[in-house]
């Protein structure tokens, strides 16, 4: 019963986004419609939110009869990872899709006192068209609420195992909260277009909400290679996989995204493509969806392959993404502003910035396709690696972290010249460091020493300026989001050179009580216990890791699940701030030994602990005074409408 | 900036979506979950559980449309779907073969003499090998081969009443396996039942005897 009043509030669901994108595209006039518009935005996200609580209630009461629920859960799995199952796979993920959409427009909706009442109601009608189709996709083509009716299964196929984790929990809705957001900008351009109106109050609505997904798309990718790290058992925190590239080109769509609004917001200029990088970037997310869930590339993360499910998000995707484009086409302005600024500028550098994005986007794009490519045209399989990508990360990385450098003392138009050779006397700091760096990693690779120079000169030319701008009285929220993004840059690039080349990895056969020495620490294995879980069991390994004078233990696992049989590796980590030391076991060999993959890892941490100040930076600066609510109408109409 | 120009991007996704039409056309030409999929059955060698002396290749069985079913004693799924595979085994001639996989052999015996055996070998796949030639990646997963050993169906998941009726029972009657209706009416199968009972008695004394010489 409750999952069949699931299934009636998502069909409830969609014909209030119907209702919703037909008037709200209509544009009304009258305060009436356009608070019907509101309403209807309202009742979307309310059924959503009752679906998607009926789905949860179906997997904690073990309702096998929803085939959903028996492929995905099991009646030994503990109560929080039955809630995680929810969006555990393909169906009940695309789900949490639609309700996460649902509270994006929740948000726009009760913020819409801001903007004018046409523009709202244009970008709702956008918001609802968007969010039809994601729940006809799911009503059509996903359904989760299928029942398996009378051949009911006694207990469930269990969650796959690698899902049974924190990271499971957090890493799906932080990454589609991140994804989804970005269709706020896209409506807004996409309103924007209809009326024919960008402006710097524009690119000021809409930075807001550009930053709000960014961040959260920063962190859920940042959780994503933290849990690929310590759960998939080989280490790796990023892998150039499909769908981990399907999720890093929305990313550095929105990146560029966030710096040319910058600019439009300040000096009314770049407006035409701030508005096609703000389509670009939902774009990219949706072209990530269908890379994902049609199965056109094969991955680690490819839900179950059905041609239907592809041709619909194939068939979406044209219509949302060639219509954005040929409206773009159509009505985006020709006419260059008059706005003049030389080469040591803010402009030049958000230029430099934005151009940087759009090349590794390209790269991305084309390692991600041009498999598909080759093998439409000759038949033949290719796998595009990590040396590829690496050939052209390094360096563009390494000119992005140049350029930021000069950022904090850069002035709008044009900077004096001793401005900025004040950030000379921090690159020789940077240098003398970085040559220290050198000598001490040898023979790591020059390319190492220059990462390091110059991401302390980033730090410190960005410390510098944030120092002096504290002596002179309050800074502006903005500019120190803008500075902890930028260092959270710099740790990260940090982190990433360090642990790509510095790291020690070993994998060895030990017998018990054996012993091998990993950079510098003392690793002995005591031997193998078994121990029961709630629904395995494992093989555990004790380990104990002598540093000096200090000592701990730590004990990886080799897991059997019952359900399903699955093996499962689990890592053990001694994380710290400077280096993790990561133990996992492989195959048990001939008397007591087992194969151990044994790992040092300086600086790994950093990577993620960037990506989250990059993620606070960007939220910071939505804190920024000239952001703050103003409210343009006497009444609020949102008041009134959750009321009724 | 030209007119022309503001086309640009347009085009651009027009030749990325064709792209991404032709490779979903791929994609769906390449299914990879049935890697042996109209393929032969791979080539093999491996003992029997409850006769170890015995060994098994490729070659017995070809002659006859075959089911090799995985199965484990770990796997609550193929407990559940035992006692389909013992109507199957009960009321059709498809030769039924077992992969014990990733298993201990004692267990195993054990659970066959528990729960009855369907099966006219079960091979010894302790240490999974035969599974990753077969691209076992969980149990119970059941292969249907022809009797020239073509892999002509695959099901990852249980054998239960639903997929009988709609996938496994319409390819064995294309296989000309003869097969009577079961289900509703159990009583038919009697007269086979007893055919049967008779080769799982001599196999049970094979596993008693077994057994005693392994603690011997």
């Amino acid at each position: 019963m409750i999952p069949e009043l699931g299934n009636f509030a998502l069909m409830l669901a969609s014909v209030l986004a119907l209702g919703g994108a037909c008037l709200g595209l209509y544009a009304p006039k009258e305060p009436v419609l356009q608070n019907g518009v509101l309403s209807m935005v309202f009742g979307q996200w309310a059924f959503s939110l009752l679906a998607f609580v009926a789905l949860v209630y179906a997997f904690m009461v073990d309702d096998f009869s929803v085939s959903y629920v028996a492929n995905q859960s099991n009646s030994l799995l503990p109560w929080y990872y039955k809630i995680s199952a929810a969006w555990g796979g393909h169906e009940g993920s695309f789900l949490l899709w639609i309700l996460i959409m649902g509270t994006w427009m929740l948000a726009f909706a009760l913020r819409s006192d801001q903007y004018p009442e046409r523009f709202t109601a244009r970008a709702l009608g956008v918001l609802s068209l968007l969010n039809l189709g994601f729940i006809c996709f799911a009503l059509f083509t996903s359904n989760p609420f299928l029942r398996l009716i009378p051949l009911t299964p006694a207990d469930g196929a269990d969650l796959n195992p690698l899902l049974q984790d924190f990271g499971l929990i957090v890493h799906p809705p932080l990454l589609y909260a991140g994804y989804v957001g970005l269709a706020i900008p896209f409506a807004m351009a996409v309103a924007a277009l209809l009326e024919g109106r960008v402006d710097a109050t524009w690119a000021r609505w809409c930075r807001t909400w550009t930053n709000m997904a960014w961040a959260l798309l920063t962190c859920g990718i940042a959780l994503g290679s933290w849990w690929a790290y310590y759960e998939l058992g080989w280490g790796g925190w990023w892998s150039w996989d499909p769908v981990e590239n399907a999720s890093f080109m929305p990313w550095l769509a929105a990146t560029a995204l966030v710096h040319s609004l910058s600019v439009t917001e300040n000096r009314g200029t770049f407006k035409s493509w701030t508005l096609l990088l703000a389509i670009t970037a939902f774009s990219f997310s949706l072209l990530g969806a269908f890379i994902v869930r049609s199965g056109v590339l094969t991955s680690v993360h490819s839900f179950a392959v059905d041609p239907e499910r592809g041709m619909y998000i194939l068939i979406f995707l044209a219509v949302v993404v060639g219509g954005s484009l040929s409206l773009y086409a159509a009505r985006a302005s020709q006419s260059t502003a008059n706005v003049s600024y030389q080469v040591l500028s803010r402009e030049f550098f958000m230029l430099m910035n934005n151009v940087i994005m759009v090349v590794s986007l390209a790269v991305v794009l084309w390692g991600t396709l041009a498999p598909i490519g080759y093998e439409a045209l000759t038949g033949g399989r290719i796998s595009i690696g990590t040396p590829f990508f690496n050939a052209f990360f390094v360096p563009l990385g390494l000119v992005l972290l140049g350029t930021l450098a000069l950022v904090p003392v850069l002035n709008w138009k044009r900077t004096r010249g001793q401005v900025v050779a004040s950030v000379s006397q921090a690159f020789g700091l940077a240098l003398v460091l970085g040559a220290v760096v050198w000598f001490a990693l040898d023979p790591a690779s020059l390319l190492v020493a220059g990462a390091v120079t110059l991401s302390v000169w980033v730090v410190l030319t960005h410390a510098r300026q944030l120092w002096l701008r504290l002596g002179k009285g309050r800074v502006p929220a903005a500019y120190l989001g803008m500075t902890l993004a930028h260092l959270g840059f710099a740790m990260g690039t940090l982190g990433i050179a360090i642990t790509a080349t510095q790291s020690v990895e070993s994998d060895v056969r030990m017998s018990p009580q054996s012993q091998i020495e990993l950079a510098g620490q003392q690793v002995t294995f005591t031997g193998v216990i078994e121990v029961l879980g709630p629904n395995y069991r494992a093989q555990q390994g004790v380990f104990i890791v002598t540093d000096g004078d200090t000592s701990y233990e730590l004990r990886p696992e080799k897991r059997q699940y019952f359900a399903g049989g699955n093996t499962m590796t689990e890592a053990a980590i001694s994380a710290g701030f400077f280096a993790d030391t990561y133990l996992s076991l492989g195959e048990p060999l001939d008397g007591g030994a087992w194969a151990v993959r044994a790992h040092y890892k300086p600086l790994v941490r950093w990577i993620w602990i960037g990506a989250l100040l990059m993620a606070a930076g960007g939220i910071l600066a939505v804190f920024d005074k000239r952001y703050a609510r103003q409210r343009r109408r006497q009444e609020a109409p949102v008041a009134k409408v959750a009321a009724t | 900036m030209s007119r022309a120009s503001l086309f640009v991007p347009l085009g651009v996704f027009l030749l990325i979506l064709g792209l991404g039409y032709v490779g979903f056309d791929l994609g769906a030409r390449n299914e990879l979950p049935s890697a042996l999929m109209n393929k032969p059955f791979p080539e093999f060698n491996a003992r029997l559980l409850d006769t170890p002396e015995r060994s098994l290749t490729r070659e017995d069985l070809l002659g006859r449309p075959t089911l090799v079913n995985v199965w484990a004693t770990w796997c609550p799924t193929c407990l559940s779907e035992h006692e389909q595979l013992m109507l199957i085994a009960a009321n059709t001639d498809v030769r039924i073969v077992g992969v014990n996989y990733k298993d201990n052999p004692d267990k195993a015996l054990q659970w066959l003499e528990q729960f009855g055996n369907p099966y006219q070998w079960v091979l010894d796949d302790r240490d999974g090998l035969l599974g990753i030639e077969m691209g076992v990646y969980g149990a119970p997963e059941t292969f249907l081969l022809d009797a020239q050993g073509q892999v002509v169906y695959k099901r990852i998941g249980d054998i239960n009443p639903r997929v009988w009726r709609s996938e496994l029972k319409p390819r064995l009657l294309a296989l000309d396996v003869s097969i009577q209706d079961f289900g509703e009416a159990k009583a038919q199968s009697e007269q086979k039942g007893e055919q049967k009972g008779d080769q799982k008695s001599d196999q049970k004394g094979d596993q008693k005897a077994d057994q005693k010489g392994d603690q011997g």
